[in-house]
């Protein structure tokens, strides 16, 4: 489309219409001196010098892919990216973050979201998946509200696991403000070591939903069937939050029996940037396709018997319900779940194994080593994916600093959000990590426990 | 147009038919609406309703719209069966399309089968 600047002609007709002379009449309301203020900029630069100033700048940044070896995860995760997933994403017809809004006339970036969708209903167990929201955070958040629309506001109670990334449970708690919902197990100072069975405690006739991550933000695996049966039992709704890579190794959210299960679509082949932006994915069963939020891209044939992509369901947004739309997310991550698209197909069901199973040896690996450190040793005992908590004996921010002088990005400080585990940290490990890089992590904790 | 002139009619194109208490969607909303794909019914037995209070959600290939109560009453039954089968609305509107029925239902502000046909005219053209 050609961008097309408004003609002397048509100018003229808008100030007319407006009762204005001209352009200088239309500003007068602002004072003469802030109109054109006099700009204190140095002298220009030539564009060989802008590049290399602006180079130099850009050098003063660290990154994981030269500079720095990282253990830091939770909630995203530095994994490697298929050098075709760029090629894919640059091409000019696919360049654009958002669906188109004559979704028909773009039958790429329809069978784009069309294969998204179908890769993460796999991936999940899912039946019908969306074309994305902005992050995991704010997906659990729509999910909290499609529990909302489902009940009506006739049950008001929603139990979130303290076990649920912080963050995403602070974004829970902004999103749903002036919605009256009554919040349960969001708390931070609940028995960390407690059985997903013991929030089965917490359902009551009122519950709308339960909410719980997979793994958990201490990076523990655990089977929440149980929890989900005794959910149902009561009439309520189960949302699992799940990290996709896990999903490749573990049973599916899906077979426990999950009404929704959303996530961070990050580690799907989407750069970790400086924290965004990402992908969020949005799964659930058929049943609740017309309370889910965002739209549904689906396969047709057009009226020649060919293959069509449509835009089938947008039942919740703003341009079909007006004032009654139960969601004000109207938009998707088109590029980045295209990212993920192909990143999952280019990777396959075994290559996900794969990556999956790496970052499960090597968390492992770690945990050994780290284990036989003295003064040092993991938090909890359950099964764990990629990550776990680990106790570091002092002060994390202490240790952390001991270990950027080393090169080395170190864990997540869980005495942040968990004052029970002041002076752990949180590490997680992927395929980026060799067994040189995990042995140099332990090399500098042990050097730190003898100081 | 059908326009059975044993019931009332409401501007927002349901009906309400104060022999039985069943209220549901109009032959001409429906054929405005075309194929109709999505019923939620947003009330259940025992809800008081009153006119302006919304029964039903109703999605069509064309457009998504609210089913207004037409007369105040007791929910005494909903029409659970076009969940499954939405396009009964568009079949039978005035028969097994009914949506809710209520108990004592009083009638808001409605017209007869005339008034209701004049109103439409008026819109069509």
């Amino acid at each position: 489309m050609t961008y097309i600047p408004i003609s002397p002609k048509e100018r003229d007709a808008m100030l007319e219409t407006i009762g204005v002379k001209s352009l200088d009449d239309l500003f007068e309301a602002v004072p003469a001196k802030r109109r054109f203020p006099k700009l204190d900029l140095p002298p220009a630069l030539t564009e060989m010098e802008a590049a290399a100033r602006l180079e130099e700048i850009a050098s003063a940044n660290e990154n994981v892919h030269s500079d720095l070896i990282s253990f830091l995860g939770a909630g995203m995760y530095n994994h490697y990216i298929p050098s075709v997933v760029d090629h894919i994403l640059r091409r000019g017809e696919l360049y654009t973050a958002y669906t188109p809004y004559q979704p028909e006339i773009s039958q790429g970036t329809l069978q784009g979201i069309f294969e998204y969708q179908s890769l993460i209903a796999a991936l999940t167990g899912m039946e019908v998946t969306n074309a994305s929201h902005y992050d995991g955070a704010t997906a659990t958040a729509e999910a909290v509200s499609l529990a909302w629309a489902q009940f009506r506001g006739k049950r008001k109670k929603v139990i979130i696991s303290p076990t649920v990334h912080p963050q995403y449970r602070a974004v829970l708690r902004t999103y749903t403000q002036g919605m009256e919902l009554e919040t349960a197990g969001d708390d931070p100072n609940a028995d960390l070591n407690s059985e997903p069975a013991d929030l089965a405690a917490l359902i009551d006739d009122n519950t709308m939903m339960v909410v719980v991550q997979y793994p958990d933000f201490f990076g523990r695996v655990c089977d929440y069937s149980k929890l989900i049966e005794t959910a149902h039992a009561k009439g309520a709704l189960a949302c699992v939050v799940a990290n996709p890579t896990a999903l490749a190794l573990f049973k599916t959210p899906g077979s426990m029996g999950a009404d929704i299960v959303v996530g961070e679509g990050q580690p799907l082949g989407i750069p970790m940037w400086y924290g965004g932006p990402s992908l969020g994915f949005f799964a659930t069963r058929k049943s609740f396709v017309h309370k889910m939020a965002g739209r549904l891209v689906g396969e047709t044939v057009d009226s020649r018997g060919q293959r069509a992509y449509v835009l089938t369901l947008t039942a919740r947004e703003q341009h079909i319900k007006r004032e009654r739309a139960t969601s004000n997310i109207c938009t998707n991550q088109g590029l980045l779940a295209l990212a993920s698209a192909v990143y999952m197909s280019v990777l396959g069901k075994t290559g996900m194994r794969q990556v999956a199973e790496l970052c499960y040896h090597k968390a492992h690996y770690a945990a050994g080593e780290l284990s036989k450190i003295e003064g040092m040793g993991l938090c909890f005992s359950e099964p764990y994916f990629h990550e776990f908590a680990l106790c570091v004996g002092r002060p994390v921010e202490e240790v952390n600093e001991h270990l950027l002088e080393h090169g080395i990005i170190g864990g997540y400080d869980l005495g942040q959000d968990y004052p029970a585990l002041k002076d752990h940290m949180l590490l997680a490990f992927t395929e980026m990590n060799t067994k040189e890089e995990i042995d140099a992590l332990v090399e500098v904790l042990s050097e730190v426990s003898h100081d | 147009m059908n326009t059975p002139p044993n019931l009332k009619y409401t501007n927002s194109d349901e009906w309400f038919d104060p022999a039985s208490g069943a209220m549901g969607l109009t032959d001409y909303a429906q054929s405005q609406l075309s194929d109709i794909v999505f019923v939620e019914m947003l009330v259940e037995p025992g809800d008081e309703v009153a006119p302006g209070r919304a029964i039903a959600s109703v999605e069509s290939v064309k457009a998504s719209a609210e089913i207004y109560a037409s007369a105040s009453g007791k929910v005494a039954a909903v029409n659970s069966a076009l969940s499954d089968k939405p396009d009964t609305l568009n079949s039978d509107p005035y028969g097994e399309g009914w949506m809710v029925k209520v108990e004592g239902g009083a009638a808001g502000d409605v017209m007869d089968a005339a008034a209701y046909i004049a109103y439409c005219d008026g819109r069509a053209h």
